[in-house]
């Protein structure tokens, strides 16, 4: 039988048949009933043998998101229906999912052609399509020679349920120190629970050589429905990390929930660039992921530096706002993003900047592009402490429309409690104009390539801020996302 | 010597007034044809609709260019096909690197003429010997296209590309405006440069100016969507010494 579970973003019919809520009734094995309950957080701790106090923290989260009575935050601008949280299953040992296709011959054609516009290396496709291999040939022994080089810098990358079991004094001292369990109706429901994500520590004074999760990728495939990622750079550390992958992503789940925090100690610094291509829905919005993460990261150490890099062109609703606690004096929070809606896709993602340390310095570029009916929305809050003396912020939000039923929306948020503080806010609406494409086709050059020159060209300021593989990736993945897009 | 471009009574609108109402046009290979008029006479209109500029609507005529009727042709298909537009106004392009805009221009151009695509050594090598013809600075091929490039610096980035696209029929839509002396000089040393045997030339300009450094084997007048006088290099002369005042007046006496 044909992997019915794989999400590709053309195949309609599947959309409409076969990707529902939650888990398939397929899988029989190691897999909890629907509906959350303090029982089923149970479940999921115990099977993964979590310590007593990590349990605590999940039974103190699931409380307190039941007090918030299934009230899912009515601010952004977003269309979504109420969603019932128990109809869902909340666990399911990944090992048990039935009907894998055994070889890339029995996986959808259409998500192939998918891997092949993206140019996808063949040794990913694989595990991206979700077949069940046991090794990956190449990225076996990457994955090993990687690993030597990690551990002898000291540098800790691993799974967060291995992270809990073997370094349970840093998890414990950084779990919910940025995000807390209190922290918004998603993150409460994440942080009850949550299945896995990564865990890495950069000890002080090492500079990771290599990009973490650049040769990791295709082993974060599929994680689960409620990633947790902590990241911890300590004095004089850095590190550039990387997530996600351009291919559309085989995703299990419509309901998305994950949490990151990152902290960054005295004169370190983090780096943290996402692709996001999960499934988006056909043309008619049927399907297609809810994505509400929760990203944060707080500079704590003086001189400290996280950077945020995004280009988002899945899932049908996206719910996300990387943000920055500048605490350290002298520290450095940026953001840079593309957000692309195309279709029925709806966005609301920007940032937060909380000024908080002296000299402080932030700063925003977003792009949002808006295709088809898409629906783009950009929402950042700039806030300068009192104690904040000398912060500086700059803001750029830049709209890009296609076609004339889509919508961008820029809705920015400046609190100044300093009267030292420098804030300065940028926007523009602009389309891609008659004049610019008759200009290229003058040239020679087709519509296509002329659009794809023109949307390129309005990210550049972000592409530059990924590493270069990405940059390449994510330049593709937009002309892939905006097929069929008409001006 | 052969035709390359006849133009047979055109008539075209621009938001559905008329502008251009039957112009008739036969242009050499090897020939540099200027035309002049006043303001609002459909000289631009004229070179926007040869290359196709979909804001404008043709509603008669016929133009034929080297054999192939050139108005089914899309905007890029005459391009490759070797007609060229200087634009008078040449278009921002944010962010998108001008090195990068030239070479896939040149590539989808070599394309269209069966040659394989430049390698990115190839098309350094060519691009920066044209540099020189144009006197531009190399650093202008890493900026976005002509974002915050001053005006003289649009203009000889027009000239570059029409040398390195080597097209058979460049319409050069007031080259000159804006442009000081100096300027001036190096535009007309890339088209002279390009000029030859094998090509053509139709230059709009308000200037005879420009015409004593490119030299017009014919002028036309336009005047009113219509071509109403037409004669060698002298006649730029008399209309700088006596305006158009003259050729409106004999229009209306014979109308």
């Amino acid at each position: 039988m044909t992997q019915q579970r794989v999400i590709s973003r053309t195949s309609e019919d599947e959309v409409a048949s076969e990707y529902k809520w939650g888990f398939e009734t397929d899988i029989e094995a190691d897999i909890a009933p629907k509906g959350l309950n303090e029982g089923i957080v149970r479940l999921i701790s115990g099977k993964k043998n979590e310590p007593a106090w990590l349990l605590e923290w999940r039974l103190r989260a699931y409380r307190h998101w039941l007090s918030l009575g299934e009230h899912q935050p009515t601010w952004p601008m977003l269309d979504y229906p109420q969603i019932d949280y128990q109809d869902s299953h909340y666990y399911a040992a990944p090992a048990s999912y039935k009907n894998q296709p055994n070889s890339l011959e029995e996986v959808d054609p259409e998500l192939l052609a998918a891997f092949d516009k993206l140019g996808i290396p063949l040794a990913e496709r694989e595990k991206l399509a979700g077949v069940a291999v046991d090794a990956v040939f190449d990225s076996v022994s990457v994955h090993t020679t990687f690993k030597d080089t990690l551990d002898k810098l000291g540098i800790i990358f691993c799974s967060f349920s291995e992270a809990a079991q073997k370094h349970p004094d840093l998890v414990k001292k950084y779990l919910g120190s940025v995000v807390p369990y209190t922290d918004n109706f998603y993150a409460t429901l994440n942080s009850a629970v949550f299945s896995d994500g990564s865990f890495a520590y950069i000890p002080k004074g090492v500079k990771c050589p290599v990009p973490l999760m650049t040769y990791f990728r295709i082993n974060a495939a599929d994680t689960g429905q409620f990633e947790r990622t902590l990241i911890i750079a300590d004095e004089g550390a850095s590190v550039s990390y990387l997530e996600g992958c351009t291919a559309p992503m085989r995703k299990s789940h419509q309901l998305h929930a994950a949490v990151v925090e990152l902290i960054a100690l005295d004169d370190a610094e983090i780096k943290y660039s996402t692709l996001q291509n999960w499934f988006p829905g056909d043309k008619e919005g049927r399907g297609g992921v809810f994505n509400f993460v929760t990203k944060r990261g707080k500079c704590a150490g003086r001189n400290s530096k996280i950077s945020w890099t995004q280009v988002e062109t899945g899932s049908a609703i996206t719910w996300k706002y990387p943000s920055c606690i500048l605490q350290g004096d002298n520290s450095v929070g940026e953001f840079y993003s593309v957000a692309l809606v195309n279709n029925r896709q709806q966005a609301d993602t920007g940032t937060k900047m909380i000024h908080i340390g002296k000299n402080t310095r932030s700063t925003i570029i977003s792009k949002g592009i808006s295709a088809g009916h898409g629906n783009g929305t950009y929402r950042g809050q700039v806030k300068i402490m009192p104690g904040a003396k000398n912060a500086r912020n700059f803001t750029r939000c830049d709209s890009l429309l296609i076609g004339d039923q889509c919508g961008a929306h820029t809705v920015p948020y400046i609190e100044v409690r300093n009267p030292t503080a420098r804030v300065e806010h940028e926007a523009s609406t602009s389309k891609v104009s008659d004049d610019q494409l008759f200009y290229c086709l003058q040239r020679g050059i087709s519509e296509e390539d002329a659009r794809h020159m023109i949307i390129n060209g309005f990210c550049r300021s972000i592409f530059q801020e990924l590493p270069f593989e990405f940059a390449v990736e994510a330049s593709q993945l937009l002309k892939v996302s905006l097929e069929g897009a008409v001006g | 010597m052969a035709t390359l471009l006849s133009i047979q009574d055109l008539h075209a609108t621009v938001d559905g007034a008329e502008v251009l109402k039957g112009v008739n046009l036969t242009v050499n290979a090897g020939e540099v044809h200027a035309i002049m008029g006043p303001n609002g006479s459909g000289k631009s209109t004229l070179v926007n609709v040869l290359s196709g500029n979909p804001q404008y609507q043709v509603t008669g005529g016929s133009v034929e260019f080297g054999g192939r009727d050139l108005l089914a042709m899309l905007p890029e298909e005459r391009a490759r096909d070797g007609v060229f537009l200087a634009f008078q106004y040449p278009v921002e392009l944010p962010g998108v690197r001008n090195w990068q805009f030239l070479k896939s221009a040149v590539d989808a151009v070599r394309k269209h003429r069966g040659q394989d695509e430049l390698s990115i050594r190839q098309f350094d090598r060519i691009y920066e010997a044209k540099l020189k013809l144009v006197e531009i600075d190399a650093e202008l091929m890493k900026r976005s296209v002509n974002e915050g490039f001053s005006g003289g610096e649009k203009k000889r980035n027009e000239m570059l590309q029409l040398l390195l696209l080597e097209p058979r029929l460049a319409l050069l839509d007031e080259t000159d405006s804006g442009l000081d002396i100096d300027a001036l000089r190096v535009v007309a040393g890339a088209v002279n440069g390009y000029r030859g045997g094998d090509n053509a030339i139709v230059l709009v300009t308000h200037y005879q100016r420009l015409l004593d450094y490119i030299v017009p084997d014919f002028i036309h007048v336009l005047y009113d969507g219509r071509m109403v006088l037409s004669g060698g290099r002298e006649l730029a002369l008399e209309l700088e010494a006596k305006g158009y005042d003259w050729v409106k007046e004999a229009v209306a006496a014979g109308r």
